[in-house]
C-alpha cells in the first residue's frame, strides 16, 4: 500500500522507548486472490511492553493469525505487506526468511493450535527439542539432551528422561501441547506466540497450559501474545486485550479497564455470546447477528456497522477513528456511538423495550 | 466414579436407558482399552442430558454406542421400548431414523462434491418418504428453520458456507426424518463464540418446536450448563456424577466434578484466577486403576478408594454420585 522502504538488515538505531519490545504502526497484509486482493490485517498499530501479556481476541476469520505471521514473518509468497514492525527497536517487516531465521527460537517463537500437526510424528520428542538447541544455541550431545530434558521437566511433563525417546502420538493431547511449549521456549525467547494453544484442550488442561505460559512468562520475562476468540481465556492470562474486527484492531486496553468499560458495541457483544456459569440453564444467548465481512469488499464506513445493533446513518458512511477513552489513556476504541454514549443509551432503551427475554443489555457492566 | 450401579435411574417412560454399557476395543493381541465401563443413564422424553469429562473418558464412545456404530461389550441400550442391542440389522436400520447423531466437524461430515440441498435430502431418499417434491418442499422449509437460504444451499457445495453454516446444514439433514432423540457429540467445538451462541440457540429453538429429546457431549461445561436439564461427569469410562444441570454447578459433589468446574475460565479478570488446577496427567485406559478409577488422582482418597469401586447413590434429592468421600455431606433421604 504506502509502499514504505524496509530495512534489509537488522540495525539497532538505539531508540528502544523504555521496556517496549514490539512495536507495531499502521501494518497491513493483504493477500492476492483470485477474487481479489483480501485485506486480511488493515492498518494495524499497537506496542507491547516486555514481560507483557497482550490477548488478541476477535471472531473467526478476523485476522489474528494473519496478524501473528506477519509479525513473525512467516506469510505465503501471495502476501503484500506495509507498516512497519519494530522487535527490540529494529525494523523487521520485509526481512527475508534468512535474516528472520536469527529471530526465530531465539527472540520470537509461535505455539500452534493444533499441536499434533504441528509436531513430526515420526521424530522422537527429544529429537525435537533438541533441534533448535542445535540451531541456535549450538547445543550438541549430552548439553542439548540434559538441556531437553530439563525443559520437559519445567513444562511439569512427568517422567521427563523416558519421554525423550517417545514419539508424539505416545503422548496426551494435553502433553504434546506442553511438548510445544518446551520446543517454544527451548531457546528463550523474549516474544511467545501462542495462537489458540488450549481450543482442543480439555478445562482441566487448558487451565494448567495457561498457568504454564503465565509462570514461564514471569519467570523469562517474556512477553506473549495470546490469540483466541474466547475472552474468558484471556480475562485472567492477560495484561491487555486487543479486539479485531474485519482486519483492523477496534479496541484495546488494560485488561482489567477493558472488562470494566467495554466501549465497543462488538466487544460487548463477543462477551455477551459467551456462556456464562453464574446464569441458570436455559439462559437464552444473546448473538451478533449475520456474519464478519467480507474482506476483499469490506463495508463502506464502520466494518462492523451491518451487524451492529446501535449503527447510524453516520456509521454507514464514515469510518470511526480510534479514539482515547474517557476512562483510561491506555484505552482505545473505534467507534462513533461507544458503550455509554447518549446515542447507544437511546437505541439501548428501544432495544430493552422489544426484548423480553429479561436479559440486561444495558451498558452498566 | 468412578463406580457402577443404577440408582440414579428413573422410573417412568425414558426415551433411552443404558444400563452397564461397556465399549472395549482389542488393541494388540492381549489388550483392550477399556473406554466405557458399565455406565448407565436415561433420557426422559423432551430432555437434554449433557455428558461431559476429560478427553478420552468415553464420551464419544457411548454416543456410537447407543447408535450401535461402535457395537456394546455388553449392557443394553433401551430406545422407546426397545434394546436396540437385540435387533436384527434391518430393524436397527429403521429405528436409527429416530436417533440421529451430529459431530464436531460440520464441513468433513457433509459429502463435498455435493450440492448442500442435496445432501439434507438424502436420507428422505433413502427412505423413499413422500413424491419428489414433498421431499424438497420438507428439505426447503428445514433449511429455512435452520437459517439457510434454500436457493443457496440448491447451488452451493459444503465449501462455499462457513463452519457455523456447515453445522446448520448437518443440524438440518439430522432433522428431516423427524427423529425422536439426537445425540450432538461436540457440536459446537470447532466454532467462535458468536456462530456457537447462535448454533446453542437454534438448538433450543429447534427443541422446542419439534419435541426432541437430546444427549449433549461436550468438554466446555459453561456450553453444557447452559443447553442440559441434566448433566452426567465421565471419567475415564464411569460414571462420577449426575444431577440436575443448575444443581450439580452450584453444588459439586464428586472430587472430580470440582476439578473440572474449578477449571473453567471465568471472563472477569477480577475472578480469573485459576484454583484448582488438576492434579496430574490421566491414567491408561488400558491399565485403568484399581477402586476408583479417579483415585491416583484425587485429593480425598484413602485406601477403601484404591480396593474398592464405589457406587453410585443419591446425596441428595435428584443428585448422584459415585464416590466414598463425596464433597458435600450426604443427607438422609426419605426412608
Ligand atoms: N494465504 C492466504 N490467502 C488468502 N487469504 C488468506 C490467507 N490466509 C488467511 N487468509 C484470509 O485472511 C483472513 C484472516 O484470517 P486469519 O487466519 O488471520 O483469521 P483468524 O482471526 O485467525 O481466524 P480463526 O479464529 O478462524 O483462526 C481470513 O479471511 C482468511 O480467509
Ligand atoms: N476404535 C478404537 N480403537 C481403540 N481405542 C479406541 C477406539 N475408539 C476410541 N478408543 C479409545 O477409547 C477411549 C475413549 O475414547 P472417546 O473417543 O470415546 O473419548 P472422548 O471422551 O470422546 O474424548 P474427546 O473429548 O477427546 O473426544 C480413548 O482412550 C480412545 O483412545
Ligand atoms: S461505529 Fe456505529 S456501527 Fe460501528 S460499532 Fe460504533 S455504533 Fe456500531
Ligand atoms: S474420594 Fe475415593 S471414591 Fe471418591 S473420587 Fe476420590 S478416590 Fe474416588
Ligand atoms: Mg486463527
Ligand atoms: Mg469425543
Amino acid at each position: 500500500m504506502s509502499g514504505q522502504q524496509h530495512s534489509t538488515q537488522l540495525q539497532s538505531d538505539g531508540r528502544v522507548p523504555d521496556g517496549t519490545l514490539l512495536e507495531v504502526t499502521d501494518l497491513t497484509t493483504h493477500f492476492r486472490t483470485e477474487r481479489g486482493l483480501v485485506r486480511a490485517v488493515d492498518g494495524v498499530t499497537f506496542s507491547l511492553a516486555r514481560g507483557k501479556a497482550l490477548g488478541v481476541v476477535g471472531e473467526s476469520g478476523s485476522g489474528k493469525t494473519v496478524l501473528s505471521r506477519t509479525i513473525m514473518g512467516l506469510l505465503p509468497s501471495n502476501a503484500v505487506n506495509s507498516g512497519s514492525v519494530r522487535f527490540a527497536g529494529q525494523e523487521v517487516l520485509g526481512l527475508d526468511a534468512k535474516q528472520m531465521r536469527h529471530l526465530w527460537g531465539r527472540e520470537m517463537s509461535m505455539i500452534f493450535q493444533n499441536p499434533m500437526v504441528s509436531l513430526n510424528p515420526l521424530m522422537k520428542i527429544g529429537k525435537q527439542i533438541q533441534e533448535p538447541l542445535h540451531i541456535h544455541l549450538g547445543l550438541d550431545g549430552r548439553a542439548a539432551r540434559e538441556t531437553a530434558e530439563q525443559l520437559l521437566r519445567e513444562v511439569h511433563i512427568p517422567e521427563p528422561t523416558k519421554r525423550l525417546d517417545q514419539y508424539p502420538h505416545e503422548l496426551s493431547g494435553g502433553m504434546r501441547q506442553r511438548v510445544m511449549i518446551a520446543i517454544a521456549m527451548a531457546c528463550g525467547p523474549t516474544l511467545l506466540f501462542a495462537d489458540e494453544p488450549t481450543t482442543a484442550l480439555d478445562v482441566t488442561v487448558q487451565a494448567q497450559i495457561l498457568e504454564l505460559i503465565g509462570e514461564q512468562r514471569r519467570e523469562r520475562n517474556m512477553s506473549v501474545i495470546l490469540v483466541t476468540h474466547d475472552l474468558g481465556v484471556v480475562a485472567g492470562h492477560t495484561d491487555e486485550i486487543a479486539v479485531m474486527y474485519g482486519g483492523r484492531l477496534v479496541e484495546k486496553a488494560p485488561t482489567r479497564e477493558l472488562f470494566a468499560n467495554m466501549k465497543m458495541p462488538y466487544t460487548k457483544s463477543l462477551m455477551r455470546s459467551i456462556p456464562k456459569l453464574d446464569d441458570p440453564s436455559h439462559t437464552r444467548l444473546l448473538t451478533i447477528p449475520g456474519r464478519p465481512p467480507d474482506l476483499v469488499n469490506p463495508p463502506k464506513g464502520c466494518r462492523f456497522a451491518p451487524r451492529c445493533a446501535y449503527a447510524r446513518d453516520k456509521c454507514l458512511q464514515e469510518e470511526p477513528p480510534l479514539v482515547t477513552a474517557d476512562t483510561s489513556p491506555d484505552h482505545v476504541y473505534a467507534c462513533w456511538y461507544p458503550v455509554g454514549s447518549p446515542e447507544f443509551r437511546e437505541r439501548d432503551a428501544e432495544i430493552m423495550a422489544t426484548i423480553t427475554t429479561g436479559v440486561e443489555l444495558g451498558g452498566t457492566r | 466414579m468412578a463406580g457402577t450401579g443404577t440408582a440414579h435411574l428413573r422410573d417412568g417412560d425414558a426415551v433411552l436407558r443404558v444400563e452397564d454399557l461397556v465399549v472395549e476395543f482389542p488393541i494388540g493381541r492381549h489388550q483392550t482399552v477399556s473406554a466405557v465401563a458399565g455406565i448407565s443413564f436415561d433420557v426422559m422424553p423432551g430432555e437434554t442430558l449433557g455428558i461431559v469429562g476429560e478427553s478420552g473418558c468415553g464420551k464419544s464412545t457411548t454416543g456410537r454406542a447407543i447408535m450401535q456404530i461402535n457395537e456394546p461389550t455388553s449392557g443394553s441400550v433401551v430406545f422407546q421400548g426397545r434394546d436396540l442391542t437385540e435387533l436384527s440389522p434391518e430393524e436397527l436400520r429403521s429405528a436409527r431414523t429416530k436417533i440421529q447423531m451430529i459431530f464436531q466437524d460440520p464441513i468433513s461430515s457433509l459429502n463435498p462434491r455435493r450440492k448442500v440441498r442435496d445432501s439434507v435430502k438424502d436420507p428422505l431418499d433413502i427412505w423413499r418418504r413422500g413424491t419428489e417434491q414433498e421431499r424438497f418442499d420438507l428439505v426447503d422449509s428445514v433449511l429455512e428453520q435452520v437459517g439457510i437460504d434454500p436457493a443457496r444451499a440448491a447451488e452451493s457445495r459444503p465449501h462455499e458456507f462457513s463452519g457455523g453454516q456447515c453445522q446448520r446444514i448437518s443440524i438440518a439433514r439430522s432433522l428431516v426424518l423427524d427423529p425422536t432423540m439426537i445425540i450432538c457429540d461436540e457440536p459446537v467445538s470447532a466454532l467462535d463464540v458468536s456462530v456457537q451462541a447462535q448454533v446453542l440457540n437454534l438448538l433450543e429453538d429447534l427443541k422446542a418446536k419439534y419435541g426432541l429429546t437430546l444427549i449433549f457431549i461436550a468438554h466446555d461445561l459453561a456450553v453444557v450448563k447452559n443447553i442440559s436439564d441434566r448433566v452426567a461427569v465421565m471419567y475415564l469410562g464411569k460414571l462420577c456424577e449426575v444431577a440436575d444441570s443448575d444443581d450439580l454447578y452450584a453444588r459439586p459433589a464428586h472430587p472430580y466434578t470440582n476439578v473440572l468446574v474449578e477449571s473453567i475460565p471465568v471472563p472477569d479478570p477480577e475472578v480469573a484466577v485459576t484454583r484448582a488446577a488438576a492434579i496430574g496427567e490421566p491414567p491408561s485406559p488400558v491399565a485403568p486403576p484399581s477402586g476408583c478409577r479417579f483415585h491416583p488422582r484425587c485429593p480425598n482418597a484413602d485406601e477403601l478408594c484404591s480396593t474398592t469401586e464405589p457406587e453410585i447413590r443419591e446425596i441428595a434429592p435428584a443428585h448422584y454420585v459415585a464416590c466414598h468421600h463425596p464433597n458435600v455431606t450426604p443427607v438422609t433421604i426419605g426412608s
